[in-house]
């Protein structure tokens, strides 16, 4: 009896909750959605017909903005900061961690500020001295054409890895630490060194926050713009957001062209979303909780 | 041997934060104070005192404006996506028809750049075809008219701040004892007298995070003004700023170290809330 007038006078209120948050959803859908629909459209349609309309579907204008954006290159440039970035970050962060988690020394919680506080510095407060540092660092034309690090992969990779190790190294620590220490003494008594202590039996136990900051990494990387804009000049070494640059014209811009370009750039974290988004959101929350 | 490594595993990784963060961070500091314009040795370096700053206060007319934006992208966030983040997590955390989905939803344009976000937007505030003016049969420009566009940003930056902060929220509820909501109930209290008298106190160190993930967020927003109009034109920002001076043919090394070392400054408060956070969780 009580449970029933507790129910109906519930009803109303999921009723209402299941509207507002239908609502908010496809409003939170919409921008993507819009931009999905008339990147399939033509232009000619559009411009006649307008853009609340239906028909004109074509590919064409993924075919267009590949060819106009440069999307081969800026794809590989991509590849070649994010991946290395990410792998680097990883590996440094670990061992970092590692041997926080495990070891105490007197600079332990020294050493954690100092990882994990690198991470929360705005980008520009390094910019300065950065920008001025790659380009006193002379190198051969040979192997770079601004003749030092400047406008060079491996500045903006360096960069990105010292600005997460930081992050990783905290998360990778506070998991670490959650791993029983039975596990290591035991490896430690059959003569394990300690650098097999880390690659054999630590590393592999943190699988699961490996893939998640893996996850995360490659979003972070991928999407990053302003290190690159910060210490890249020649155009044929931006990343992927720098074609959508192109795609917009100085005084007109074709949108369904620029809808097909914003979609390409957004593919690679959109299958992360829907084949990783465990993973990623497991990264995002282990910096900001316990577990 | 084995101490070698140790001492090398640490090491490294450390020695590569000091030399690209933490110097960097300082030399910044350290160069607001002096004349430097970029050319010519770091000997010929002299320090000029606070005269930086003196320009970059009286004499920058970006200034003002820059500090202004940056302070309403700051409450903007706060009392629009950052509370709707929380109030989307706590609605979602109960049992929910469909929570799944919604969470997905309101997730995905986290996975999204700044600077994409912003031409995805382009296509909905566009002057000429943009979706609002289609629909109301205006001419607004909605980047470009300076009285305005600062609010058009931060309506598409907010559509992925909620979603983070719904992200870490969810996290952080999740870890609530179940106990102190039950016996909150036995004791009759509602959905929102709980909320606020049982849940919020116990999630003081997620809110600590958000308070300090919102700060520093609205400080280091660059991208999205930057594909627009690199900054300009009401979309000044203390990083543009920064940004502007620094790269390209007429680099102001001082002035600009002036400017950052502004975001050093307020962005070290909050990174010292968060540490403290960080060090008494530790104990």
């Amino acid at each position: 009896m009580t449970a029933a007038v507790v129910g109906r006078k519930r009803r109303p209120a999921r009723v209402v909750l299941q509207v507002f948050l239908m609502v908010m959803a496809f409003g939170w859908l919409f921008p993507v959605l819009w931009a999905v629909y008339n990147s399939l459209r033509d232009y000619d349609f559009t411009s006649t017909h307008g853009y609340f309309s239906f028909g004109g579907f074509t590919l064409k204008n993924y075919v267009n903005a590949w060819a106009q954006g440069n999307f081969g290159q800026t794809f590989y440039n991509s590849a070649i900061i994010t991946i290395p970035s990410v792998v680097l970050t990883l590996l440094l962060a670990s061992s970092a961690a590692f041997v926080l988690a495990r070891f105490s020394f007197r600079f332990n919680l020294v050493m954690l500020v100092l990882f994990t506080a690198a991470n929360l510095l705005p980008q520009q407060a390094l910019l300065v001295p950065l920008f001025r540092m790659f380009l006193n660092v002379e190198l051969p034309y040979s192997v770079s054409d601004s003749g030092s690090l400047y406008d060079t992969y491996v500045a903006v990779i360096a960069v990105n890895v010292a600005f997460q190790t930081g992050f990783c190294t905290f998360v990778l620590s506070n998991y670490m630490r959650t791993i029983p220490k039975e596990l290591q003494e035991a490896a430690f008594v059959d003569g394990a060194g300690v650098f097999r202590q880390f690659w054999q039996v630590v590393l592999p136990l943190c699988r699961p926050a490996l893939a998640a900051l893996a996850t995360l990494q490659i979003t972070w990387v991928y999407n990053d713009f302003f290190w690159a804009v910060a210490f890249m000049r020649s155009g044929d070494k931006f990343p992927v957001t720098s074609s959508l640059q192109n795609l917009k014209g100085q005084f007109f811009t074709d949108y369904n062209l620029l809808s097909a370009g914003s979609v390409i750039v957004a593919i690679p974290t959109l299958v992360i979303f829907f084949v990783l988004q465990r993973h990623l959101r497991a990264g995002l929350t282990l910096g900001a909780t316990k577990g | 041997m084995d101490k070698l490594i140790v001492v090398l595993m640490v090491a490294i990784p450390a020695i590569i934060v000091i030399a690209l963060v933490w110097v960097p961070a300082v030399s910044t500091v350290v160069l607001s104070f002096t004349d430097w314009n970029g050319i010519g040795n770091l000997g010929d370096i002299k320090f000029i005192g606070l005269e930086n700053y003196d320009n970059v206060v009286n004499n920058y007319p970006p200034f003002p404006p820059a500090i202004q934006h940056n302070l309403i992208w700051l409450v903007v966030f706060f009392l629009g996506p950052t509370l709707l983040g929380i109030f989307f997590a706590a609605l979602l955390d109960k049992e929910i028809r469909g929570s799944r989905i919604y969470q997905s939803i309101f997730f995905l344009p986290v996975v999204l750049s700044l600077a994409l976000i912003g031409f995805i937007w382009q296509l909905i505030y566009s002057r000429d075809q943009g979706l609002l003016n289609e629909l109301f049969g205006t001419h607004v420009d909605w980047y470009g008219d300076p009285s305005i566009n600062l609010w058009a940003v931060l309506v598409a930056a907010g559509w992925r701040h909620t979603g983070y902060i719904m992200l870490l929220y969810l996290a952080g509820l999740k870890a609530v004892d179940p106990a102190l909501r039950e016996a909150a109930s036995v004791d009759g209290a509602g959905e929102v007298r709980t909320f606020f008298q049982v849940i919020w106190p116990v999630m003081r160190p997620v809110n600590i995070v958000i308070l300090v993930i919102t700060v520093i967020e609205s400080l280091r927003a660059f991208d999205i003004v930057w594909v627009i109009n690199k900054g300009r034109n009401g979309l000044e920002l203390i990083s543009t700023l920064v940004t502007q001076n620094v790269i390209g043919e007429a680099s102001r090394v001082g002035f600009g170290s002036a400017l950052a070392t502004i975001m050093i400054a307020i962005s070290t408060v909050f990174i010292v809330i968060y540490m403290i956070q960080v060090v008494r969780e530790r104990r």
